[in-house]
């Protein structure tokens, strides 16, 4: 177990480090950032003195080993638009879009873990089909007008929720359907393929020839090796929604991360934009990282092997 | 004394196919008495697996089962739910599989697997039933026993996992196991070793066995009476010295002659095959289902369903048009040449 | 053998591959569906000169939200079938005109992603060891960095048009390829064919075109409709977000922003686009889906 952890470790770090080269590079891609900060009104000696002021005249590997060392402590740099630091700012919101992600997260497992079970038990039944459509459904629509169409009915004509706001939890309701529902098809598809190859497995004839109730065989020998898979998914899932919810977050006006983002990017706000690149990146990779290592504390021929 | 196990007349299994109505299982009928063991023997495809698994109940879904008569030590089998099928699984007949690299669940103990039958079966204490698995498995022969239990299938040989298959079908003390081709898949010197095991410990626990193979030297070593099927039928059936001495069945014999015998067949000499492909068993076959494959064929052969006819002793029947004379004559010259 | 050489079991007209995979084809009905839609989307973006009714940019202000013919109100009125959005411009031209722009965005970006992911992919199945490994990194590394905020920051820097989606799509979307493309490569490439040609002296080049592609193929076919259908649908945030296709172009995802405000009085304003972007994405993954069953002999089951 123990070298699989530290390989694992290992490339999560140089994952990190890779990512944290590019967040940085981003700067560069306007061309010369002094002259993007200073505005088109700047004089010659301006832009040479933010170029100065900020460290832009530096070599381009001592501003990244410099911007690092800082990032590494927490110092993401000051918010041009804020005047604030970065840090502080994003770690005001950041819980926000960790509830929402989580409600999100909790939503979707909850409705395509049993529908992709039930689906492989009686595969081409209703409830097979139902879960398909759904599944394909869910696959085209569009998440930005779902959660439009969301806020029409529950929030206006039928008054149900309320429409934008995190004042209380009423509020997370429609937004996690909104992000959640976006997993649900492949998480779904994934069980149901996982579960009907392990029910048509030689162990699970074993058990059944061994006069287990179905709920044993169903849950304890089936599902066990079937949620394996899930698992890495759901955290790779869990990544792509935080990304995601950019734009559920500015839909419903949702004070988190997302919505951070999207003003950030609106004010040109470079050092905010690139922590939260970086910040994002660096949960997705401790997420599967941790994945990892609950899958291989599930499979056994990886933690006793 | 001898006391009926299991009493099976006219098992079929039916499986709807785009073609049409398949039929790898026809009308068998059978029975295995108290520390009797049964081999049926045929080629792969033949419906042996099947046969099985009908006996267990365990058909994939779309396949379904027939039977008149269908009794484990006087208990009819035909009219039972789900559940109370279950309740006899792995209880009063048991099962061991061909695959024993994936026969077991890769996620538990081999320890948590040989209890939890004796467990849902019996309710014993965790504790009665590892001391049950320890016994077992120092009786299929592997040391260490107590510490194996916290071994996950991934640690262990085929040999030892095929071991461990046998220690959880004699778990609950069954009546019946059926081994469906328990050794094929392991090296052959294992082969005999597992083959060994499951006869010593079926003649000391006196249980009846079904033992299914493809390999007639495994008969020839271990059982009592033989069931030879083809294509869905059983086409001779006997005690294990009638079937090797006195084979009637074109088939059978077709099948002997593709061993060599160790100071018989000689060097070099052409060891017997049996040419042609078995037939299809989609929808109504009348006649001989091996007469396309048979080299004695005749009209008659093709003309009606032939049934079983008792060969020259008792307890020896076979399904074919000729006489024990003249198929005895055929394998002769055959042989011969 | 026998006398008699008529098998009872020979199947004895057989129908030819090809006629087996036209019959499977049209009775897969998500198939059939999913083509007659798309079918008639592209038409419609191809024609889109000579079939939209009106200019889709031209403005008329006295002529604003009139509702589509459906309602029942005094303005609606079949010059304008489909209505007119808060400027007055005619919502069906919009709407046809908007199918340009999302096909193209989504054959663009996803013919852009294809290629560098089959690369990344085939390379890293075909040869395996340290190729394959430095393949994993650098999938591992674009799969960690999250897809609409690295293309909204990017777009917002670099300045956003149609050309800067289509590539910044093309250049994030790849890791399914690759993903897809390397398993597929390794189970073809342990055949025996590919050693027999490798027996034979082939050069890696012409057996990876000519050996590996044509049999990893279908699943290039499958991933493709995939991330088309993944391009377009981030093509839209993208433009509901404001970073994406800039107005007055008549972008579907544009046109759902721009009635955002308005959307309480007149749903109908965010329903048509909304539907007209789901309808191609739905289109696009039952023929993806589609596709994959009839090319694989199991199917879904």
């Amino acid at each position: 177990m123990l070298p699989y952890v530290l390989k694992r470790f290992a490339v999560a770090i140089l994952v990190a480090i890779t990512v944290s080269m590019i967040t940085f590079s981003m700067i560069y891609l306007s061309g010369d950032p002094a002259l993007a900060l200073a505005g088109e009104t700047a004089t010659e000696a301006d832009i040479e003195n933010i170029r100065r002021v900020y460290g832009y005249d530096r070599p381009i590997v001592v501003q990244y080993l410099d911007w690092l060392y800082r990032a590494v402590q927490g110092d993401f740099g000051q918010s041009h638009y804020l005047k604030k630091p970065v840090s502080e700012v994003i770690f005001e919101r950041l819980p926000t879009t960790m509830l929402l992600g989580f409600c999100a997260l909790v939503f979707a497992l909850t409705l395509s873990i049993p529908l992709g079970v039930l689906a492989a038990i009686r595969p081409n039944s209703m409830i097979d089909r139902v879960a398909l459509t759904i599944a394909v459904v869910g696959q085209a629509m569009p998440s930005f007008w779902f959660a439009l169409i969301m806020m029409l009915w529950l929030g206006i004509y039928w008054r149900l929720l309320p429409v934008t706001g995190t004042d209380s939890w009423a509020n997370f309701v429609m937004p996690s359907i909104a992000l959640g529902y976006y997993i649900t098809p492949a998480v779904m598809r994934l069980t149901r393929a996982g579960m009907l190859e392990v029910l048509s497995t030689d162990y699970i004839r074993t058990a059944r020839a061994k006069g287990l109730r179905p709920m044993t065989v169903l849950f304890k020998h089936a599902l066990r090796n079937a949620i394996i898979p899930v698992v890495s998914l759901a955290a790779v899932q869990f990544g792509f929604m935080l990304g995601g919810s950019i734009v559920i977050e500015t839909i419903f006006a949702i004070n988190g991360l997302g919505f951070l983002a999207w003003e950030s990017i609106q004010r040109a706000d470079l050092p905010m934009m690139q922590a939260i690149v970086l910040v994002l990146s660096i949960f997705y990779i401790v997420l599967t990282f941790l994945a990892d290592m609950l899958n291989a504390w599930l499979d056994p021929r990886i933690r006793v092997g | 004394m001898t006391e009926r196990i299991l009493e099976v007349e006219g098992l079929s299994v039916d499986i709807p196919v785009p073609a049409g109505m398949l039929h790898p299982v026809q009308d068998l009928s059978f029975h295995v008495d108290r520390g009797e063991t049964l081999a049926i023997v045929g080629e792969s495809g033949c419906g042996k697996s099947l046969t099985s698994l009908a006996l267990m109940d365990l058909l994939p879904s779309r396949a379904t089962r027939r039977a008149s008569k269908l009794a484990l030590d006087g208990q009819d089998l035909t009219g039972l739910s789900e559940r109370q099928m279950s309740d006899l699984r792995g209880n009063r007949m048991s099962m061991i599989f061909q695959e024993p690299m994936t026969s077991l669940n890769p996620a538990y103990t081999i320890g948590d697997q040989l209890i939890e039958a004796l467990r849902r079966h019996r309710g014993v204490t965790v504790g009665e039933a590892r001391d049950r698995a320890v016994w077992l498995l120092e009786k299929v022969g592997i040391t260490a026993a107590r510490e194996r239990l916290r071994q996950y299938p991934h640690q262990l040989s085929g040999g030892l996992r095929q071991r461990v298959m046998i220690a959880m079908a004699l778990m609950c003390g069954p009546d019946l196991i059926i081994a469906d081709e328990p050794t094929t898949a392991l090296d052959v010197t294992i082969q005999a070793q597992i083959l060994h095991l499951l006869a010593d410990l079926q003649r000391e626990f006196r249980t009846g066995l079904i033992l299914i193979t493809h390999d007639l030297g495994v008969v020839a070593r271990v059982a009592d009476r033989v069931a030879v099927m083809y294509a869905g039928q059983f086409v001779e059936e006997g005690t294990a010295l009638q079937i090797f001495q006195a084979p009637t069945h074109p088939y059978t014999q077709g099948l002997l002659n593709c061993i060599p015998v160790p100071g018989k067949t000689a060097r070099g000499a052409h060891l017997g095959t049996i040419p042609g492909i078995v037939p299809s068993l989609v929808g109504r076959m009348p006649g001989c289902h091996f007469a396309e494959r048979c080299r004695y064929v005749t009209d008659a052969c093709r003309a009606d369903a032939i049934a079983l006819r008792d060969a020259t002793e008792p307890g020896h029947r076979y399904r074919c048009v000729l006489s024990p004379e003249e198929t005895a004559a055929h394998n002769q010259m055959e042989t011969a040449q | 053998m026998a006398v008699n050489d008529i098998s009872p079991g020979a199947p004895d007209m057989e129908p030819s591959p090809r006629a087996l995979l036209r019959r499977r084809v049209f009775h897969h009905a998500g198939l059939v569906i999913g083509a007659s839609v798309l079918i008639t989307i592209v038409l419609m973006a191809l024609l889109a000169p000579y079939i939209a009714p009106h200019d889709p940019l031209d403005q008329v202000l006295d002529r604003r939200l009139i509702p589509p013919i459906w309602f029942d109100s005094d303005k609606a009125t079949w010059t304008f079938p489909l209505g007119t959005d808060h400027f007055g411009r005619d919502y069906l031209s919009r709407l046809i005109w908007g199918a340009r722009i999302s096909l193209m965005i989504g054959v663009s970006a996803m013919l852009i992603s294809g290629v560098i992911g089959t690369t990344i992919g085939v390379l890293a199945g075909y040869f395996g060891g340290r190729v394959d490994m430095v393949a994993n990194f650098i999938i591992t590394t674009r799969l960690s960095m999250p897809v609409v905020l690295v293309a909204l920051a990017v777009v917002s820097m670099v300045g956003s048009s149609l050309t800067v989606v289509i590539w910044v799509l093309g250049l994030l979307i790849w890791d399914r390829f690759a993903v897809v493309m390397r398993s597929a490569t390794m189970q073809v490439r342990n055949l025996d064919f590919v050693a027999s040609a490798q027996a034979l002296g082939c050069s890696t080049a012409r057996i990876v075109l000519s050996e590996i592609l044509p049999n990893v193929a279908n699943h290039l076919i499958v991933v493709a409709t995939i991330e088309m259908a993944h391009a377009i649908l981030l093509e839209a945030a993208l433009s509901f977000l404001g970073l994406g296709v800039q107005p007055p172009e008549p972008s579907w995802g544009l046109m759902i922003s721009e009635a955002k405000g308005l959307m309480f009085f007149d749903a109908w304003l965010i329903a048509i686009p909304g539907t007209a972007l789901f309808l191609l994405v739905l289109s696009i993954n039952l023929l993806g889906d589609g596709l994959r069953d009839v090319t694989a002999p199991d199917g879904r089951n």
